[in-house]
């Protein structure tokens, strides 16, 4: 078995008094794609900074396809693609010229390979385009390009597609699959919980801390504290308070046009619906529902 | 009921681009409203007409009565207005920031501070009202400017979306405010106690919120090509979306692609999704059991399942005129 792409032992970064990221420990194999989820400033960027040497730790380690992140952090970037939440491109340069610029600085000067990753990402069509001129799905696109230009064995992307419509998330993913499959290990951050599905193991952080590190079928059975249920209920303000006001019930949140509850396990229908109607509540739906990443994501966020 | 927004007949060009074409609207106090659409559909764009940021081509929009072509004023009094950045002075307090916005918006101190307050209290941001707004997290960000865009007691809440980049606690409260706020009359509209709940409007790349809105718009190179209550958008594609499982995802891909009636596979984790043609599920499950026996040990599992709004989405979107 071939040595994992990260290893992180007890890696810990602070600014100033505060604990951005504290003692995280996991590795990752080669061709997996692993999701990082975790609240706005939980610590999931600044791992990323420290996996690509631009933090030093503030304690522990990482080592990154077999170099010391920080103290070999040049061997690393060079292998390694990263794709930030706020990629930067030239606006008036074409997306041609963005790419020829940043694969300068990689040293690629091959016309082929740039061609070839326009190809990847699907641009070529947009290659004269200037930068500025591109919708959001594109420009996404062409800083993926940009992250792949010079063949990373190992890539990191983080919030790749925050503001991007469905469809050319899906398109995105469809590519971030194709790169999996061709050996490219993958470690993503995202906010969305449909994302956080199709990758092959997902983390949890909160407060810097890595809660758990897995599939996402093993995480649904393990980190929701009780059984869900699908309810459809009203008025709507007193059923999201339903946790304060019914016994057994843990949690309340809306999911679509209808509402999720979590129960203490084994509470019967008829006592939730009982409950509920104790509640003063006009139930209309209770079935049993399966745990999603988002009730797993609220469960452990929450704490 | 009076519909609080209304658009007639709306368009605007930029150059030779069409950005919002014969768009109509007619939104109720009460109701929240999803626009959904890919970038570039016209969804900023008719936001921005709305609130009168853009003056249209032609067509008028009525925001609680008033004109927002003759009446620009009036409609601005009207309306509580969040763009995808709110802009904040970092430097000032939570409590300065809203002041200036109030202040900005003709408020004295006695109207200001007391609702301010009572706001505050609303989003519960009331325990840090004197922190600096460059201090604040994601979430509490969002929540200062959504209490700016409350101070007014605004009849109607526009909001560019919103939760854009925002972890699913933040926007599971905002979502549980929004909803307070168009149930609780007091907190947000301009007539106390009149019993409407305000208005809100709000345009989202996230699926889950728009199945959360009473009514979701679908916006396309400037049109409006549905709309409908989700559950009325999803019975649009009832029948047409199968699951399927097996063993190897690319050799099912392979397959599915050349099958006839598929319009659409995505890998979707360990399983496909599949798109088919309305009455193609059918033949197409045939198809599949065909390519992949179960006697070769390499059979796949397929079955039909509940379209998703997703789903919605990526057809309207790649739909043909």
């Amino acid at each position: 078995m071939p040595d994992p792409v990260v290893i992180t032992e007890n890696l810990t970064r602070c600014f100033g008094d505060f604990t951005a990221v504290d003692h995280v420990s996991f590795s990752v194999e080669a061709g997996e794609i692993v999701g990082y989820l975790g609240p706005n400033g939980s610590g999931k960027t600044t791992t990323i900074r420290m996996l690509l040497g631009l933090y030093e730790p503030t304690e522990g380690k990482a080592t990154v396809l077999g170099f010391d992140a920080f103290r070999q952090s040049e061997e690393v970037r060079k292998r390694a693609g990263y794709m930030s939440q706020k990629f930067a491109l030239y606006d008036d340069l074409t997306a041609w010229e963005n790419l020829v610029f940043y694969g300068g600085i990689y040293g690629i000067r091959d016309r082929k390979r740039i061609e070839a990753t326009l190809t990847l990402v699907g641009l070529t069509e947009h290659k004269t385009d200037l930068a500025r001129g591109l919708s959001a799905g594109w420009r996404q696109r062409l800083a993926l390009a940009i992250a792949l230009v010079h063949q990373p064995k190992l890539l990191f992307l983080d919030e790749p597609t925050s503001g991007v419509d469905p469809s050319a998330r899906r398109s995105f993913w469809d590519l971030i699959y194709t790169l999996a499959a061709e050996g490219v290990t993958i470690l993503v951050t995202t906010h969305y919980m449909d994302e956080a599905e199709y990758c092959g193991r997902v983390g949890m952080m909160r407060e810097g801390r890595l809660l758990a590190l897995d599939t996402p079928a093993v995480l649904k059975k393990q980190a929701v504290p009780g059984d869900v249920w699908e309810v459809s209920a009203g008025p709507l303000q007193v059923a999201l308070n339903a946790h304060a006001t019914c016994v057994g019930v843990l949690r309340v949140g809306l999911a679509g046009d209808h509402l999720r509850m979590i129960t203490e396990r084994g509470l019967s229908e008829d006592e939730l619906r009982l409950g509920l109607k104790s509640a003063g509540l006009r139930v209309e739906r209770l079935e049993r529902g399966e745990p999603t990443l988002e009730d797993v994501f609220l469960s452990l966020a929450k704490g | 009921m009076t519909a609080s927004i209304v658009a007639d007949h709306l368009r605007k060009t930029f150059g030779t681009t069409l950005a919002v074409n014969d768009l109509n609207l007619n939104i109720a106090a009460g109701e929240i409203y999803g626009l959904v659409g890919s970038d570039g559909a016209g969804k900023t764009t008719s936001m921005r007409l709305l609130v009168g940021a853009l003056k249209a081509d032609s067509g008028d929009a009525w925001i609680g009565g008033f004109s927002v072509n003759r009446q620009t004023e009036q409609v601005r009094a009207q309306i509580g207005y969040l763009s995808q950045r709110f802009p904040f002075y970092e430097d000032l307090s939570v409590l300065e920031n809203i002041r200036f916005f109030a202040e900005v918006r003709g408020l004295s101190r006695q109207e200001w501070l007391p609702r301010c307050m009572e706001i505050l209290k609303f989003v519960d941001l009331e325990a840090f009202k004197d922190r600096r707004a460059g201090q604040l997290s994601g979430g509490m960000k969002q929540k200062l400017g959504l209490a700016s865009a409350l101070v007014t007691r605004p009849k109607v809440l526009l909001l560019d979306e919103p939760t854009t980049g925002v972890d699913p606690v933040t926007r599971q409260d905002f979502w549980q405010l929004l909803i307070r706020l168009v149930t609780t009359p007091s907190v947000g509209e301009a007539g106390e106690g009149k019993g409407e709940g305000i208005a809100v409007i709000l345009s989202t790349p996230y699926m889950d919120e728009a199945a959360r809105c009473q009514r979701v718009g679908f916006m396309r190179l400037g049109r409006m090509i549905a709309e409908g209550t989700p559950s009325q958008l999803r019975a649009s594609l009832e029948g047409c979306i199968l699951e399927v499982r097996g063993r190897s995802l690319p050799a099912m891909r392979q397959v599915a692609v050349k099958i006839k009636g598929v319009e659409d596979v995505r890998a979707f984790g360990d399983k496909l999704h599949l798109r088919v043609a309305r009455g193609q599920a059918e033949p197409v499950l045939a198809a599949l059991a065909r390519a992949f026996p179960v006697s070769s040990g390499d059979g796949v599992e397929a079955r039909l399942v509940p379209p998703t709004l997703e789903d919605v989405f990526i057809s309207l979107s790649e739909s043909k005129d």
